[in-house]
């Protein structure tokens, strides 16, 4: 798998770039600006984009704008932004377009490489890498959702995984349960939901996202 | 307006093209009476006037003159009682008098800004006892005398009770002259027609005719320059002082939380890492267990100091604006917030994060206290104001005067002039405005 990384801080670069080469992935660029990264998606055609929110020249969310435009160039790219913060602003923004592929995560995750490396190959698989940060923050603004209320603390601990993009089976390991059980546990929250249930993964995060962003 | 006068009533139908519209007859009628009672009533404070001035005059020259006559007519124990009369006056009366004088010349600005649309400010120097220090009479004293614009009250009640109630007074006196040119006994149709001609002019000018008195008492009541550069050093001063404090006191805030929160834990898993090291040959698995934990250290170090950011400067508000991060705010909020945004650039940064802070209070308040299930935010940029406004559907009776939160509001606007008006009655809705005086720098990345 290649992957392109654009991180301006030399330390944290290399690191990336140890870390996953360590993995078993090809790091085929590794550039420090937006305008590097916009030449470098078109000229490798990465398997995902790896980027700092915070890029020169003006070091403030140029990140997520270069992601977007390279998205644009390079239709349907795998794109994972990492950040210091994360705001729910820029998450609807990158999943706006509504096509997956997607991954808004927290530098810290880097901490835990296999985890860290399970979102990177989510997103280049087409899925959603979303941080727990972020779904938290969402279910913490719902709570006053009536439908939400209704949920059990297991269902709701699932539906949160879900939201952060992971599969039955790496949310059954999670939990330390069946993946019949996670199975049971989903149908029962798209019916407390209301929403329409959907064997494809990355269309059921989507889902779920809209349901809490709405 | 009354309804009777919209164009689609059918009531407007019926009466014929040609007939008088009475109720706007009367509407004028009643409108210029009003004028010319308004100009009595101001007539009777010019009065009111005259007798402060009248006793005034009477303690300080008059009692003194009366005691020096007594007094050489040989009459000791009266000259005595006299003195001792004339000392109370100097020392009592008239500074009661002046502070008499300094209500009644209040409540004329008050009034004239009120019925003529000439606004006039107060002019007086504020209060030295409302930023701590003695309440003493000497220091009251000292403040009544000192202030300039007490005698200018004097100048204003002297030359207003000489010839200046003669321009409120026209109102009233020329209605009276057209009434009595009406049923005067003995004048000839010429007089009477005089009398009328002149008194309708005069009424249908009355209005002109009272703010004509307005601009001549903003004349002499309004701050001279001096006096209202004084009052904008005095509030300047205040609001420096102020956002000092402030900001000494965010400092010591974020020094604290930096030695409690991400400094510690730093120097937890500095140790963690040592010990990690002292036993990695002997128990390598004790040792992992103690290096996994360091690392949990470091992301909880991490997501303390993401917090202490926030409550800097919210990492939207750097890269996007004050908009894009009340949007931002509002996303992360449990209400329900309807944002209206119109800014074409971006304020000053301390402007900016001066409104952020604010309304995230706001915001912070109306989750507290208010039960609103909804809340409109606008914020727009019109006549270098920068406008916000918060309203919710919450219960209301949310008092400035009583709540710190709104306070501290205030607080964070003074240093650049920006003020707060809160409207909050009694079972709602709260509706708070900011404005803030500032200028718009272009946006970096122009779309257009």
């Amino acid at each position: 798998m290649r992957v392109v990384i654009a991180e301006d801080l030399f330390l944290l670069r290399d690191g990336l770039t140890r870390m996953l080469q360590a993995h078993g992935l090809e790091i085929s660029a590794a550039v420090d600006n937006g305008a590097d990264l916009l030449a470098a998606v078109t000229a490798d055609r990465p398997d995902v984009a790896i980027v700092d929110v915070r890029l020169p020249p003006t070091f403030t969310d140029e990140g997520i704008r270069a992601a977007l435009a390279a998205r644009k160039t390079v239709p349907g790219l795998p794109v994972l932004v990492l950040s210091q913060y994360v705001e729910q602003l820029y998450a609807r923004e990158l999943l706006a377009g509504g096509t997956g592929g997607i991954g808004y995560l927290l530098k810290d995750r880097v901490f835990d490489s296999a985890q860290f490396v399970d979102a990177v190959r989510r997103v280049a698989a087409g899925g959603t890498a979303m941080d727990p940060e972020v779904i938290a923050r969402l279910l913490a603004r719902n709570s006053g959702d009536g439908s939400l209320a209704a949920l059990s603390p297991r269902e709701r601990e699932v539906l949160a995984l879900m939201a952060e993009g992971r599969s039955n089976a790496a949310i059954a390991q999670r939990l330390v349960i069946t993946e019949r059980a996670v199975a049971k546990h989903t149908a029962s929250i798209f019916g407390k939901l209301n929403l329409q249930p959907s064997d494809d993964d990355n269309r059921r995060v989507l889902a779920v996202l809209a349901y809490l962003g709405g | 307006m009354s309804t009777g006068q919209t164009p689609d009533h059918p009531g407007n139908r019926d009466t014929s093209e040609a007939s008088i519209a009475w109720p706007e007859v009367w509407a004028w009628a009643g409108g210029r009476l009003a004028v010319a009672g308004r100009g009595l009533l101001l007539f009777g404070l010019a009065l009111a006037g005259l007798i402060q001035l009248a006793l005034l005059a009477g303690a300080l020259v008059g009692v003194p003159v009366l005691t020096v006559r007594v007094a050489t007519t040989g009459h000791h124990v009266g000259a005595l009682v006299f003195g001792a009369c004339g000392l109370v006056c100097w020392l009592v009366v008239s500074p009661l008098v002046l502070r008499w004088m300094r209500s009644l010349a209040r409540l004329t600005r008050r009034v004239i800004s009120q019925w003529t649309q000439v606004p006039i400010a107060d002019p007086y120097l504020p209060r030295p006892w409302a930023t701590g220090g003695s309440k003493g009479p000497r220091r009251r004293l000292a403040w009544l005398l000192t202030d300039p614009a007490t005698w200018r009250d004097l100048l204003w009640v002297t030359v207003n009770g000489l010839v200046g109630w003669i321009l409120a007074l026209l109102p009233a006196g020329l209605l009276f002259l057209g009434l009595f040119g009406i049923v005067a006994p003995y004048a000839s149709v010429f007089q009477r027609f005089l009398a009328i001609g002149v008194a309708a002019v005069g009424t249908w000018m009355s209005p002109n005719l009272l703010r004509g008195y307005g601009y001549f008492a903003r004349s002499m009541l309004a701050p001279t320059k001096e006096a209202e550069l004084t009052l904008r050093v005095q509030q300047l001063s205040q609001t420096r002082t102020e956002a000092m404090d402030t900001g000494a006191a965010e400092i010591r805030r974020i020094e604290r939380d930096l030695h409690d929160g991400a400094q510690a834990r730093l120097v937890a898993m500095g140790m963690t890492l040592d010990a990690a090291g002292q036993i990695i040959d002997t128990n390598p698995d004790a040792a992992r267990a103690l290096l996994y934990e360091a690392r949990d250290s470091s992301v909880k170090a991490l997501a303390e100091l993401r917090d202490l950011v926030r409550g800097i400067h919210p990492p939207v508000l750097a890269d996007r604006g004050v908009a894009d991060a009340i949007r931002a705010l509002s996303l992360d909020t449990p209400l329900r917030i309807h944002l209206a945004s119109d800014l074409h650039g971006r304020p000053p940064a301390p402007i900016e994060s001066a409104a952020y802070f604010a309304v995230s209070e706001l915001l912070a308040n109306v989750t507290k206290h208010a039960e609103a299930r909804q809340t409109w935010i606008d914020l727009r940029y019109t006549d270098g104001m920068l406008r916000i406004g918060v309203t919710d559907n919450g219960h209301g009776g949310a008092d400035p005067a009583r709540g710190t939160g709104l306070r501290g509001i205030e607080r964070r606007l003074a240093p650049f002039d920006g003020v707060l008006a809160v409207s909050s009655p009694p079972g709602g809705p709260t509706a708070v405005t900011m404005e803030i005086p500032c200028e718009l720098s272009l946006p970096k990345t122009s779309s257009c």
